[in-house]
């Protein structure tokens, strides 16, 4: 069985940040699996500006920023095979270290294995699937999820539709009526569920405003016509209990119905491996250095929590790279304490959930969302009992990632810590 | 006197800011919580200009299309000229980052270049 260092599975913006990172840490003996024809993920898709405004400094399409990175993986030599799926992580008893084994699959090698001293796993994020979305009525052609037409019409150069009704005020399906309407199509309303868009605001002025189209918060499709090709959506408006008010009905007639639903973290590999997942990401639970509960496996980027900034996607997976290139120099410190991060009154759950206080870097980014809209609150740390820290913030809303700053110095002077907790406070 | 409503992209607090105009120049802007949103209002009122990015066929390429752009924000009214200068626009593989694709386009005086790379096949 061939053996790496390292090996990485998906070769997206994390996959290829967290090798970058893995090899100017000094780790030579690395390869990325990509399942695709190509590196970059899903920024291939995505032809809009916007992307790395942090890192750059630029606003560059999704292409040109996964280029920049492809072309770091290039300039180091490191490993790719593409069109090669990994099916399957394992821990590898046989070979006396604590290696793991990978076992993948492509044409020309057929199903292979490999042995790893570390993995790191960067498979993104895929759609939430329409059957999760209870619209009665037929399924007639011409319902698509917003990320596959967007693949559709960007990559294939083929137009789903003309008139079009969007479900879902996510950032793709903001996106795609901004793009759909430049290809000539009427984008007649987007309707949102909630009373808040999951989108940036960024995305609604520029891809809705722009172009007069009207975004129609609490409000739900509630009846899909047509026998063949859709020819007709009704929405209505909805009530606190996301119930349908009777007599708020507006019908729409349209061929293409685009669905935004959200996204949702790829880890049928993970659950394979028996890595624990957490029930409100739908990604692994890791510690401070990224590590998942199986020892010398990393998550990073959206297969570990969706982030709606490439930046942050990024930076991550550098952390991983590094933590990984350390677990493979000096091994796994089983035994360092740990300290859980307990997320508690409108923060739903932190990436990480555990901090080990002698093993983590000096300062550690601990990300999270919260679960509504907050205006004027804080952001309120506490060690123990005691608050370390509250920061005001004007609006916090589930659309955009929050972040605290834990530092190692201060996490020192409470010896005796049992738990962290982060809430958001009046 | 008329009065423009917007919403400032500045930071995700989205304020609701009220531009009032006499005779096309700015005499207020209210409703920013910050500098930053006055600046934004006065430029989205008198000169709004955006980015504008698509898609255009290749021929010879591993792949069908390649992402373009414009090599500057163009005036917001010129988007749909800039798209229709674009129908039936092709590249020929291999194609580079950078690569002038359609020079002043529409005549804004910007360029459309390649977003993306595409190498022939
Ligand atoms: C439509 C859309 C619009 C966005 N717009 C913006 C924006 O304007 N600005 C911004 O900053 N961010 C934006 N983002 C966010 C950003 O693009 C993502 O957060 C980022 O691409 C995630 O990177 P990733 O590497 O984690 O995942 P991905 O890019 O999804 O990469 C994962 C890779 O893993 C591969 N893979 C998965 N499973 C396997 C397997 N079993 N074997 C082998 N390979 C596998 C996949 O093929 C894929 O290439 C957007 C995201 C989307 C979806
Ligand atoms: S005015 Fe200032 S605070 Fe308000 S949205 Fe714009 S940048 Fe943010």
């Amino acid at each position: 069985m061939k053996y790496y260092d390292l090996v990485i599975v998906g070769g997206g913006p994390a996959g290829l940040a967290a090798a970058v990172s893995a090899r100017d840490c000094g780790i030579e003996d690395i390869l990325i699996l990509e399942r695709d024809n190509e590196l970059g993920g899903i920024l291939n898709q995505c032809i809009h500006n916007g992307f790395g405004l942090h890192t750059f400094k630029e606003e560059l399409t999704g292409p040109e920023y996964a280029a920049r990175f492809i072309d770091q993986v290039t300039e180091r030599g490191i490993d790719c095979r593409l069109h090669t799926m990994v099916m399957d992580i394992s821990v590898d008893t046989e070979a006396g270290s604590f290696r793991k084994k990978v076992t993948a699959m492509n044409r020309t090698d057929g199903m292979f294995e490999i042995s790893a001293a570390a993995v790191i796993l960067a498979m993104g994020c895929r759609e939430r699937s329409r059957g999760a979305l209870n619209i009665p009525g037929f399924r007639p052609a011409g319902i698509f999820s917003a990320g596959t037409a967007q693949r559709l019409v960007n990559m294939e150069g083929y137009m789903p539709g003309r008139e079009v009704v969007i479900l879902g005020s996510g950032d793709i399906g903001l996106i795609m009526a901004r793009r759909m309407t430049l290809e000539g199509a009427k984008v007649k309303v987007v309707a949102e569920l909630m009373p808040y868009s999951g989108g940036l605001k960024r995305n609604i002025v520029q891809c809705l405003d722009d172009f007069g189209i009207p975004l129609k918060l609490s409000h739900t499709v509630i009846d899909i016509e047509g026998k063949h090709r859709v020819s007709a959506v009704t929405i209505a408006e909805v009530g606190a209990d996301r119930k349908p008010i009777p007599g708020t009905e507006e019908r729409y007639t349209c061929d293409t119905l685009l669905l935004s639903c959200g996204l949702i973290p790829e880890n049928e590999l993970s659950k394979g491996a028996g890595i624990a997942l957490s029930p409100v990401t739908s990604g692994p639970i890791v510690n401070d250095s990224l590590e998942t509960s199986i020892e010398g496996v990393f998550a990073c980027g959206n297969v570990l929590h969706v982030h709606d900034l490439v930046d942050y996607v990024s930076q991550e997976a550098a952390a991983a790279g590094k933590h990984a290139a350390d677990y493979i120099r000096h091994g796994n410190k089983k035994h360092a304490k740990t300290v859980e991060i307990r997320s508690t009154d409108g923060v739903r759950y932190t990436v990480p959930k555990y901090v080990r206080p002698t093993e983590m870097s000096d300062t550690l980014t601990v990300r999270f969302r919260v679960g509504d809209v907050y205006k004027n609150c804080s952001i309120a740390v506490y060690f123990d009992d005691i608050c370390v820290s509250r920061r005001r913030r004007p609006v916090m809303a589930p659309g955009e990632m929050e972040q605290i700053i834990l530092e190692k110095k201060k996490l020192g002077e409470y010896p005796d810590l049992c738990s962290i907790t982060i809430r958001i406070e009046k | 006197m008329s009065t423009r409503e917007l919403t400032c992209i500045g930071c995700p607090l989205g304020c609701a800011v009220t531009v009032t105009l006499k005779d096309g120049s700015v005499t207020a802007v209210t409703g920013n919580t910050c500098p930053r949103g006055d600046t934004y209002a006065r430029k989205e009122v008198t000169n709004p200009t955006r980015i504008v990015t698509s898609t255009v066929h290749v021929t010879g390429g591993i792949h069908p299309m390649v992402n373009v752009k414009t090599s500057s924000d163009i005036p917001k009214d010129k988007i749909f000229a800039c798209m229709d200068a674009l129908k039936g626009v092709r590249a020929a593989a291999p194609v580079r980052i950078g690569d002038v694709i359609l020079s002043n386009a529409a005549g804004t005086g910007a360029d459309i270049i390649a977003a993306g790379n595409v190498p022939a096949k």
